[in-house]
């Protein structure tokens, strides 16, 4: 695709929400926009900056994500032929340190761990609930991986998580639930969920035996997952302690 | 215009924050473990620098253009008091924002490839774009209907964990219904959906809302609104794949 058909396309990408939020203000709510030409010059900067960015990843990230599954995954360098699944060692350890770097620099995360501090009355603290979350999500990016090189079924993996948290949320004390269900939205950027996801794709498709079709999804699932369960268990921790 | 280059620079310092990890992982990776030079280093560097531009704008306009409007809009509609309209926007905020959820874009994409190399959908130009937008617009819907149902629960104070726990196991019972080839990019479209647009813009209208509503605690009842936005667009694909 070229760049002018791309900036074409994102402007449909765009059109629904700009729709939304003018035919509200101008018709329902029947007031003038505040700094119109702030406004229109933001709008501007959303197309621009929305195209740029696709096309960066199209071109960047995804290639990145898949080259490296397929070389860490070859038999040239692992210098074995037969493969177990845990001859795959540095596909976990390339998942993992992915997963707590990419999380530990997320800025909505930290925006979460402020408002859990707040809302513990400062018995949760921030910096070791950012850790807790990006331990979390390398574990679960790594259990994914894992998932992907034996390709067991997904399901069995989140359906048993979902319990774990059906069974902490339970426990946990009552002003942290809403918060720790969303932090598994929160910590899945717009950059990493491309490159998670082009990982997964690429171990699917080099590993014999797997689907990407079946197989490649997943693992974005696991990064949602997983900080659920940190912050839960953390929060639960600390009530623990304090009592 | 000073604004305008102050936001600039700061956004462009968060982008650097959300790469540079990144960079760092895979080059100790490229350079200490693999030991191998990166093949078509020059693209992928212009694609790079591209991915920091575009998010740095992108991110700055919503800032500038979007999202003042967009809260201010929220407030308005709590302040108006008509149930009827508040439902309306809450479903057209969710829809219209999922839909320019860059993550989303790449990820339908690659799917909609996927799909046509599996040979679940034929192999054209047509089909694949058509599969991906559709798609998108399952998830869109569903996360439409999350925010209208998130809304709801503030306001008559349903308790969160009751509607997560009832929609996990809806979750489970339909994935054995689905084919197999939904259930991982329908796991994966809950993660997917809530970032850089929706994520603000939601939070906003349920952070306003439960502090104008009597007795509800903007900290407990505020939140949650991401939570089912995850959470229904894994059923609606998964019904998506059920009717394909």
């Amino acid at each position: 695709m070229s760049i002018l058909e791309s900036f074409i396309s994102m402007f449909w990408d765009i059109a629904p929400i700009i729709g939304v939020i003018l035919i509200f203000q101008l018709f329902i709510i029947k007031e003038k926009i505040p700094n119109m030409s702030q406004t229109l010059f933001g709008i501007f900067m959303v197309w621009i900056g929305l195209t740029l960015f696709i096309v960066g990843l199209e071109k960047a990230l995804f290639p990145i994500g898949k080259m490296m599954a397929t070389q860490l995954t070859s038999s040239d360098f692992l210098g074995i032929t037969e493969l177990n699944w845990n001859d795959y060692f540095w596909v976990y350890l390339f998942a993992a340190s992915m997963g707590f770097s990419a999380t530990i620099a997320e800025p909505s995360l930290l925006a979460v761990a402020i408002k859990a501090n707040e809302v513990s009355g400062g018995s949760i603290r921030v910096w070791p609930l950012r850790i807790t979350i990006a331990l979390g999500v390398a574990i679960g990016i790594a259990l994914g991986s894992y998932r992907i090189v034996v390709g067991l079924p997904l399901h069995y993996f989140i359906i048993t998580g979902y319990g774990i948290v059906i069974i902490q949320t339970y426990f946990a004390p009552k002003q942290i639930i809403a918060l720790a269900y969303d932090s598994g939205g929160v910590t899945t950027s717009s950059v990493t969920v491309p490159l998670i996801a082009a990982l997964g794709l690429g171990l699917a498709s080099t590993i014999e035996g797997r689907n990407p079709l079946i197989d490649g999804f997943g693992l974005i699932a696991f990064a949602s997952l997983f900080p659920i369960m940190g912050v839960l268990a953390y929060a639960q921790l600390k009530h623990l302690i304090n009592k | 215009m000073n604004y305008v280059l102050r936001r600039l620079a700061s956004n462009l310092l968060d982008s650097c924050k959300d790469l540079l990890p990144i960079v760092l992982v895979v080059a100790f990776f490229q350079i200490i473990v693999l030991d191998q030079p990166i093949p078509e280093l020059g693209n992928i560097l212009l694609g790079g620098l591209s991915v920091l531009i575009g998010l740095t704008f992108f991110v700055s306009g919503l800032r500038l253009g979007l999202f003042p409007i967009g809260e201010n809009l929220a407030h308005s509609f709590v302040k108006k008091g008509s149930l009827f309209w508040l439902f309306l926007f809450a479903f057209a905020l969710g829809f219209g924002t999922t839909i320019a959820e860059p993550a989303l874009i790449a990820v339908a994409n690659e799917a909609a490839i996927v799909a046509s190399t599996g040979g679940i959908i034929e192999n054209t130009e047509l089909t694949i774009n058509k599969y991906a937008v559709d798609l998108r617009l399952t998830v869109a819907l569903a996360v439409g209907i999350s925010v209208m149902l998130g809304v709801a629960r503030i306001i008559y104070g349903w308790p969160l964990h009751w509607l997560i726990i009832l929609g996990y196991f809806l979750v489970m019972i339909i994935t054995f219904i689905s084919p197999d080839w939904i259930i991982g990019i329908a796991y994966d479209s809950g993660g997917v959906t809530t970032s850089t647009v929706t994520v603000p813009l939601v939070t906003a209208l349920g952070v306003g809302l439960a502090s104008s509503i009597r007795g509800r605690n903007p900290l407990t009842d505020g939140f949650g609104m991401i939570a089912i936005c995850s959470l229904l667009p894994i059923i609606a694909v998964l019904i998506f794949g059920i009717i394909l």
